[in-house]
């Protein structure tokens, strides 16, 4: 018996009948569903506590702003040009990558197992694109095009795939473990949930640097990607619970695309509704469609805000989709064809050009050259990462510890503390 | 009597002739151990819990990106009152009661370190560990591989290890082996005073993530501690074991409360004229092969002690090193005594008997060196 996306929209109570694909769908998806233009989260929030409607208002207030501006879609408010061809052009990065790791992965270039982005690339593009360089991102399995947004160059990520030297992490890592130092990509984590608390703890650093070590001018944020299926494990709980508690600068970004490999959220899930657990915690919960950037975007500016002003975390669930398998072994028996159907109709990166250009901020031209450019990003990736070295046999043993002799053994290879100075302590006590 | 003293020191290897003159200083100030002179200059004196407590404190007065992360830490002083004092001192920013979410404040430390922060996460139990060990391992330990270098992890993970009294089996496990088997990892098991001090400051400071399992029942104990141990930039090497007490006859290696077995056990063996020579591990990640290979060569026979399970356990690694690189030297079978294989149990008298005692390591001792002696029960 397979669902329908559009099914899933209901309000409380969830468990009810309608299951079987004979009733009559109870809201027609394409004016009235929720997770299709968040306007009726506003409904759905009125249940809540005066104090945490206080805060869920306040983000639903964007979506009542943005309704307002879609209106006027004459009025170029939404994004500038520039701004509109850079997220273009990283959602085409995103998938034109995403496409040739799959080409890649079947000639067996790349092995292992590789998660593919596409249909996401709002999510990714829609909220990494408003960070600083010293933001930090954590992301899961799925985080090729994360990195790639974040400013990863598309060589860097391609060749550490192909598992060579000259990879990001020099082929250490893989496709599950993309860190980089330098964009504060932290990882690339292969355990569902395990990137959750590690962003937190980035989030916990920078206010500790604010407030200890008093760097006033430290306001990086940290945004923590994850999926539906990630929401009923225990750490998720554990870092809302904390984050809300000490007002730690991150945002919660669920890519809600309903499946976790084979498992429909649905069924896994009591109440499938994520954007709730935000409020329960004490923070301001969102539910946003995640196949229009510009509403992402839009949801991503208030959250990012209210962090920097160090007014404390948002979770924001993004409905969203992967138009592939779970990974490129999952042979994606389970999904009904017509949910399939119905997102690809969605997809984010025609919606967005159909945008641009419906609205003058882009002509067909301009776009194609972007597409052409990118095509030739992603060969020029490919064709370094096939002529790039495989990692040296020394390789194997290096980078286990930063220090690998340990403190005490200096450098000279003698013990510190028989050094007659060793004492001249330098802490002040 | 000193100048033939400090030749006997001198020769055996690996001491270097600061070394023996601190082992000497430490002797004479020390009254219990030469029964000779007794100077009267002042034998300072710590226990394990004040050991710890100031190392903490002093590293958290030289750097201000060290932190406190744990269940009670502040305002409870510390469950076991090693974080005493730290809290009005550093004030609650750096000194951070969490609720009770090992997992959760576990990657919470890991993340903060990945940006360059020093957290010293504090487990009230290393069993309670076991809920954060996704963080630990493959957060924490492994990437610093993963990431080629990139991100180190600067993370201190201490508490309490191993059994204490009466507590049953979910409090009682020993996680030496387990952390001890993670490449990416230090594992380091003070004994004395001065081990607490010297480690757990060379922990803080070292780069990398490292497991610190202390003892419940060490903390009240009290040891002599020297004045160089108590300068604030006192650090133990990593890595290194240190030979307790020397011998000739059979080598014991050992690790936190089992050392303090050992010892009294090696003052019966002397008695029926078998000079033990006792081996404090003090790291056993990385594992001293030097140290103890050097040792077996000497003596010629083995005997380790370890409160964990058997299997897989640290004298099993040991017994393994020792077979591969001195099996020319051995004149017996190697001897692991290891906990019982069962969970602990409660009753005090069946929980006596699933972990070692001072007449096992002398009992092993004996069979070491070929004395017909009775077996010990195995549980």
């Amino acid at each position: 018996m397979a669902f329908s996306g559009a099914k899933i929209i209901q309000p409380l109570p969830l468990h009810t009948t309608i299951r079987s694909p004979n009733n009559p769908l109870l809201f027609d998806p394409f004016t009235s569903s929720p997770f299709l233009g968040s306007t009726r989260t506003l409904r759905l929030s009125q249940s809540i506590s005066a104090s945490q409607r206080r805060c869920a208002s306040h983000i639903v207030a964007v979506s009542d702003v943005f309704k307002e501006k879609k209106l006027k879609s004459n009025t170029n408010l939404l994004l500038t040009k520039e701004e509109g061809l850079q997220v273009y052009e990283d959602m085409i990065l995103g998938r034109a990558f995403e496409d040739m790791c799959a080409q890649m992965y079947y000639r067996g270039k790349m092995f292992g197992f590789v998660h593919l982005y596409n249909g996401q690339e709002a999510v990714s593009s829609g909220f990494i694109k408003l960070l600083k360089k010293e933001d930090s991102v954590v992301s899961t399995y799925r985080d090729h095009v994360h990195a790639l947004s974040k400013g990863v160059p598309a060589r860097a990520v391609m060749s550490e795939l192909f598992g060579k030297k000259t990879g990001c992490c020099r082929g250490q890592g893989g496709s599950m473990h993309m860190f980089s130092a330098e964009h504060n990509v932290l990882g690339g984590f292969a355990f569902i949930g395990e990137g959750i608390p590690v962003a937190t703890g980035a989030a916990f650093a920078s206010k500790y640097r604010r407030e200890v070590l008093k760097e006033a001018d430290c306001d990086h944020v940290t945004l923590a990607f994850f999926g539906d299926g990630t929401c009923n494990n225990g750490q998720f709980f554990e870092c809302l619970n904390m984050a809300a508690l000490w007002k730690l600068p991150i945002i919660f970004v669920v890519e809600n695309n309903l499946w976790a490999i084979g498992m429909s959220h649905l069924r896994s899930t009591s109440d499938p509704e994520i954007w709730k657990k935000g409020p329960a915690f004490g923070m301001p919960g969102v539910h946003v469609d995640g196949m229009d950037v510009l509403k992402v975007r839009e949801v991503a500016k208030e959250a990012i805000g209210r962090a920097r002003r160090g007014e404390g975390p948002t979770l924001v669930e993004c409905e969203t989709y992967r138009f592939r398998g779970h990974s490129l072994a999952d042979p994606d028996e389970l999904r009904d064809p017509a949910e399939k159907a119905r997102y690809a109709a969605r997809d984010p990166i025609t919606a967005l050009k159909k945008y641009l250009i419906e609205s003058k901020l882009a002509n067909e031209a301009e776009l194609l050259a972007i597409e052409k450019k990118i095509e030739e990003v992603v060969e020029d990736a490919v064709e370094f990462a096939d002529e790039s070295p495989a990692p040296s046999r020394s390789q194997l043993l290096e980078n286990v510890f930063a220090d690998p002799r340990g403190f005490g053994i200096g450098p000279d290879g003698s013990y510190r503390c028989e050094d007659p100075k060793f004492t001249e302590g330098t802490a002040q006590v | 009597m000193w100048g033939i003293l400090s030749q006997k020191l001198g020769a055996a290897r690996g001491l270097s002739s600061q070394v023996v003159g601190n082992y000497v200083l430490r002797l004479r100030l020390a009254p219990s151990a030469m029964p000779m002179r007794h100077y009267s200059s002042a034998t300072k004196e710590m226990t394990v819990r004040d050991a710890l407590n100031s190392a903490l404190d002093e590293e958290m007065a030289a750097d201000p990106n060290v932190f406190v992360m744990g269940e009670e830490v502040g305002e409870y002083q510390g469950a076991y009152k090693i974080t005493k004092g730290l809290l009005d001192k550093y004030g609650p920013e750096r000194v951070v009661d969490t609720p009770i979410t090992e997992a959760g404040f576990a990657g919470i430390g890991v993340g903060s370190a990945y940006h360059g922060l020093r957290p010293v996460i504090e487990f009230m139990t290393f069993n309670f560990s076991m809920q954060a060990i996704d963080h630990i391992i493959n957060s924490a330990a492994k990437s610093n591989y993963m990431s080629a270098g990139q991100i180190n992890v600067p993370i201190v993970f201490r508490g309490p290890n191993g059994p204490a009294a009466g507590v049953g089996a979910q409090h009682s496990q020993c996680y030496g082996a387990w952390y001890g088997s993670v490449p990416g990892l230090k594992v380091l098991v003070p004994y004395s005073s001065e081990d607490a001090r010297g480690l757990l400051k060379a922990a803080i400071r070292d780069p990398d993530p490292v497991v610190f399992l202390e003892n419940e029942l060490l903390y009240g104990e009290t040891f002599p501690i020297s004045a160089e141990a108590l300068d604030s930039s006192f650090c133990l090497p990593i890595g290194k074991a240190k030979i307790e007490r020397e011998g000739k006859d059979i080598t014991i290696t050992a690790f936190s409360k089992m050392v303090g077995y050992a010892l009294k056990a090696a003052e019966i063996l002397e008695k029926e004229g078998i000079n033990a020579e006792v081996i404090n591990l003090r790291s056993i990640r990385p594992l001293d092969r030097a140290t103890i290979n050097a040792s077996v060569r000497k003596t010629n026979r083995l005997v380790t002690v370890e409160e964990g399970f058997p299997q897989h356990g640290v004298g099993a690694e040991i017994c393994a090193t020792v077979v591969e690189d001195s099996f020319g030297y051995l004149d017996a079978p190697v001897e692991r005594i290891a906990g019982a294989d069962v969970p602990t149990p409660y009753a005090a008298n069946l929980e006596r008997m699933a972990f070692p005692q001072i007449e096992d390591i002398v009992r092993a001792a004996k069979r070491a060196c070929y004395r017909s002696v009775p077996m010990a029960a195995s549980a």
